[in-house]
């Protein structure tokens, strides 16, 4: 877009809101790279200068890029790598191995796919290899041109990398970290993981050879700089075609985010989560409610966005159940408060139920007991009550022990919403012992 | 009617079209297709989208998915027994035979992200393309790494692709303990009455007026929707119950308009439903045959009673009522039941019990051999030796599953056995040998 430089074209609408559709669906859906790391910089020079030693001075080294989830771990890796790769020497020189703990479940297919990344399926043929490490050492001897100085510089990045170490023996861990510290071919090492406890994982003779170079992302954000995130991520950039519209959008976003009840709910994500992840997902939500109608966000959509959020899935559940299964959850809470949260059976649950319908005059729930069974079931379907562990299977249905996955305040939520709650069980469900 | 869908980068006419079919969900669809947006843009990774059984989660998808003609690939995580058969799904319908053929034997994870790359580098999308799940929730069931890759599997295979899981059940159930790619989450409702109503109308046989159909409908939902909100279930019960109520009008008896005795005559008819078909204890066929048979003999009632009856020898009887008083009766008491001149036990100390103790709701507890002939020796009226025979039908009241063994099956001496029947069960049969039962209950004391 930024190369069709037309000042001051005006635009249809539609057009325009297509064009802000697909650039922040870029950035939010699919994680486009920003031009630099925010909050970041000093980690960024670190792991640069680390991985410019590798692929242009031949040295080996690993580490460790450690933080929660969303906290910006690859979006920092690939920033450096776009750097990196910028400097021509390390472009031509460097060869780059990605892995996912989640795709390469064993070593096995680790080295498979190590031997593919560095396209030498030719060079292995038939071979058969003794051990791991034989195989590992000829991919890499594999690479060098001549004498040792003038190997080409391998990068291994290992994504979920504690789930490597689950491999058995960890025996790729265990090569990779030996080839970095033995003067083999130049190979740096890059651990992504979110488990602050990873190094733990690793058994002692894998550990010792670890550079023990851990970067740690711990978001630090503050309140003020999340409303700048925010109002980053809305904005569009300079190269926009049609500049009045960019204009207008980047006011619209500007007074959105002071928007004192958008500020109130922005405020309540901050504290419930920092990371980048949760935050996409709320502003994708705002996004999708822009249209040729109505081509800007209003607080309105955030508030609606928010509400979708954070709504609570099981109570959103528990609108959609028959009057019979809401009963018998009603049953469940006060045998819960009864028994001080002991588990209960069906047959319990039922003499509850019969207990509350003795006291109406009117009969209008006569279920039968196989009925009741079935709406009991149903529950355990949704997974709303679960059965205790160890209850075998030998017991009878009626009698198997359940313990209730909900909490007091999910049912009241649920029947303040319910449709057309009968005012009787909605009695029952307040007394306090039923 | 139906109000009108509108989204930039699609016809009007197949809007119109998906408008049509999705009667009562325009909200959800619009949501969705905004999130979807146009084609060619991005969609977010993985969506998960939860609400109960026939919300219309599958049909939502597949109308969007079909009428505005967008590649995707639809699987059932029930058909899927191992990743292997899921990945081949999704190559064939994605790209095409030969792609799938490309996944090697026993292919991993590893070997299905190497084959989609390889494939949409070939062909990269111009479309987004949609990855749809039902059923999600087997997905936990599967390898340990199956449900995270398929969350960012737009981040994994680099391409324009949307997972969409639909599940019953909620999304925190689902999270793995060291946390994934977060899905947006979605929420269909349930159908409310008056939708349930709507929808079911629809179905209307042509040969009757849409009132009378609707004022059917209407009945139904009285006695069903307390207890069953499924609309999958409704349609099917609907169905096989309609011709029922139309019999009076068929014979000229009552008039269309009548709703009142049309009501008289159907309601014990589907209260009977109830007992019988919707707990699937008979199936459709057999309750269609139900009907034409009572035409003739009026008074079998056949269903919840059907399996309340089974033939046993006579001591097998005996012993089962044994075992059901020495699972429900404390052992303590047994002297009181079981014996002639137990002396004096003061009532009021044996009487005391409260509701928490009562055996009818904790279920039945285990007991050993000695005590289950003690009480067969007493109960039963003339004597019996204790022979083969009669451990023999313990044994195969065992295999009937009538019985349950606690012990392990190795230990030959003094085993422990609970009883697994129920009241209603026990109560007949011991009608069939004139033993009145209740009689030596504790708990009915």
């Amino acid at each position: 877009m930024s190369k069709r430089t037309a000042k001051d074209a005006h635009l249809p609408v539609g057009e325009c809101v297509t064009q802000v559709q697909d650039i922040l669906r870029q950035r939010l859906c699919h994680q486009r790279l920003p031009d630099k790391p925010e909050g970041v910089e000093s980690q960024h020079r670190h792991l640069l200068e680390l991985l410019k030693r590798t692929a242009i001075h031949g040295e080996s080294n690993s580490v460790l890029i450690v933080g929660p989830r969303g906290a910006g771990k690859t979006m920092l890796l690939k920033c450096v790598l776009r750097d990196l790769l910028e400097d021509k020497e390390a472009q031509k020189s460097l060869l780059q191995v990605h892995l996912n703990g989640l795709l390469q479940t064993d070593d096995r297919i680790a080295l498979k796919e190590i031997t593919r990344q560095l396209h030498l399926e030719n060079v292995v043929g038939d071979k058969v290899f003794g051990s791991f490490a034989e195989n590992l050492g000829f991919l890499l001897e594999a690479l060098k041109k001549g004498d040792r100085s003038s190997s080409r510089p391998v990068l291994f990045i290992l994504d979920e990398f504690d789930l490597f170490a689950h491999h058995k023996n960890q025996t790729l861990l265990y090569n990779l970290f030996d080839v970095s510290q033995s003067a083999q071919a130049p190979i740096a090492v890059v651990g992504i993981t979110c488990r602050l406890d990873v190094l733990e994982l690793l058994e002692k003779r894998v550990k010792s050879r670890f550079s023990h170079r851990q970067i740690h992302l711990l978001s630090s954000l503050t309140f003020t700089q999340y409303l700048e995130r925010v109002r980053t991520q809305l904005s569009l950039p300079d190269g926009f075609p049609d500049s009045r519209f960019a204009q207008d959008w980047n006011d619209g976003v500007k007074t959105l985010c002071g928007d004192k009840s958008v500020e109130e709910v922005l405020q309540r994500h901050y504290n419930s989560s920092k990371d980048v992840r949760s935050l996409h997902m709320l502003l994708m939500l705002c996004l999708s409610r822009v249209s040729v109608a109505k081509p800007a966000i209003k607080p309105a959509d955030l508030l609606e966005a928010s509400r979708l959020c954070f709504a609570d899935a099981k109570a959103n559940m528990l609108h959609g159940l028959s009057i019979l299964e809401l009963c018998l959850i009603i049953a469940m809470k006060h045998l819960n408060d009864v028994y001080e949260g002991e588990p209960f059976n069906h047959q319990m649950v039922h003499n509850e139920f019969k207990k509350f319908l003795q006291r109406k005059s009117n009969s209008m729930y006569n279920f039968e007991q196989p009925v009741i069974l079935k709406a009991f079931e149903h529950l355990q379907q949704l997974e709303l009550i679960r059965p205790v562990d160890g209850s075998s299977a030998k017991t009878q249905r009626e009698y198997q022990l359940m313990r209730l996955m909900l909490d007091h305040s999910q049912i009241m939520e649920a029947l303040q919403k319910y449709p057309q709650c009968p005012t009787d069980v909605k009695q029952w469900a307040m007394s306090a012992f039923g | 009617m139906t109000a009108l869908l509108q989204h930039p980068g699609y016809e009007d006419e197949s809007l119109q079209r998906v408008a049509e079919q999705l009667p009562c969900r325009e909200a959800q669809s619009a949501v969705l297709l905004s999130l979807m947006g146009q084609p060619q843009q991005y969609s977010y990774p993985s969506i998960f989208i939860y609400g109960h059984r026939a919300s219309g989660k599958s049909h939502v998808m597949h109308v969007l998915l079909r009428e505005l003609e967008l590649p995707h690939a639809t699987l059932s995580c029930v058909e899927c027994v191992s990743g292997v058969l899921l990945f081949e799904r999704v190559l064939l319908s994605l790209f095409g035979h030969e792609a799938a053929a490309l996944l090697p034997r026993s292919a991993s994870l590893s070997d299905f992200v190497r084959v989609y790359r390889q494939q949409c580098s070939l062909s990269p999308a111009e479309q987004t393309r949609f990855i749809v799940m039902e059923k999600a929730e087997l997905l936990r069931d599967a390898d340990a790494n199956l449900l995270p890759a398929l969350l960012r599997l737009q981040e994994l295979v680099e391409d324009n692709v949307t997972v969409v899981l639909l599940s019953e059940i909620a999304w925190d159930k689902f999270r793995p303990n060291t946390g994934c790619f977060e899905p947006l989450l979605l929420h269909f409702p349930d159908y409310s009455k008056g939708e349930l109503q709507q929808i079911l109308s629809q179905d209307r046989h042509p040969s009757y007026s849409a009132d009378f159909y609707s004022s059917y409908i209407n009945i139904l939902l009285g006695v069903f929707y307390s207890v069953c909100r499924d609309l999958r279930e409704l349609r099917h019960l609907a169905a096989l119950n309609f011709s029922k109520f139309c019999e009076p009008v068929a014979e000229g008896k009552v008039k269309e308009t009548d709703t009142h005795k049309l009501w008289r005559n159907i309601e014990p008819h589907l209260k009977k439903a109830m007992q019988t078909v919707y707990l699937r204890e008979v199936s459709s066929l057999q309750w269609e045959q139900m009907q034409q048979m009572e035409e003739k003999e009026t008074g079998v009632v056949r269903g919840l009673s059907a399996h309340t009856h089974i033939e046993l020898p006579y001591y097998s009887k005996f012993l089962l009522i044994a075992a059901y008083l020495a699972s429900y009766n404390p052992a303590r008491t047994d002297k009181r039941f079981f014996l002639k001149h137990h002396g004096k036990i003061k009532k009021t100390n044996f009487l005391k019990k409260n509701e928490k103790t009562s055996n009818h709701l904790l279920g039945p507890k285990p007991f050993p051999l000695d005590r289950l002939l003690a009480i067969f020796y007493s109960v039963v009226d003339n004597r019996v030796a204790p022979t083969a025979s009669i451990f023999s039908q313990i044994s195969s009241l065992v295999t009937l599953q009538l019985l349950a063994q606690v012990s392990h099956e190795d230990q030959l001496d003094a085993p422990k056995y609970k009883c697994a029947v129920s009241m209603d069960f026990i109560c007949a049969i011991s009608r069939t040998v004139n033993f009145d039962i209740v009689k030596y209950l504790y708990d009915f004391l």
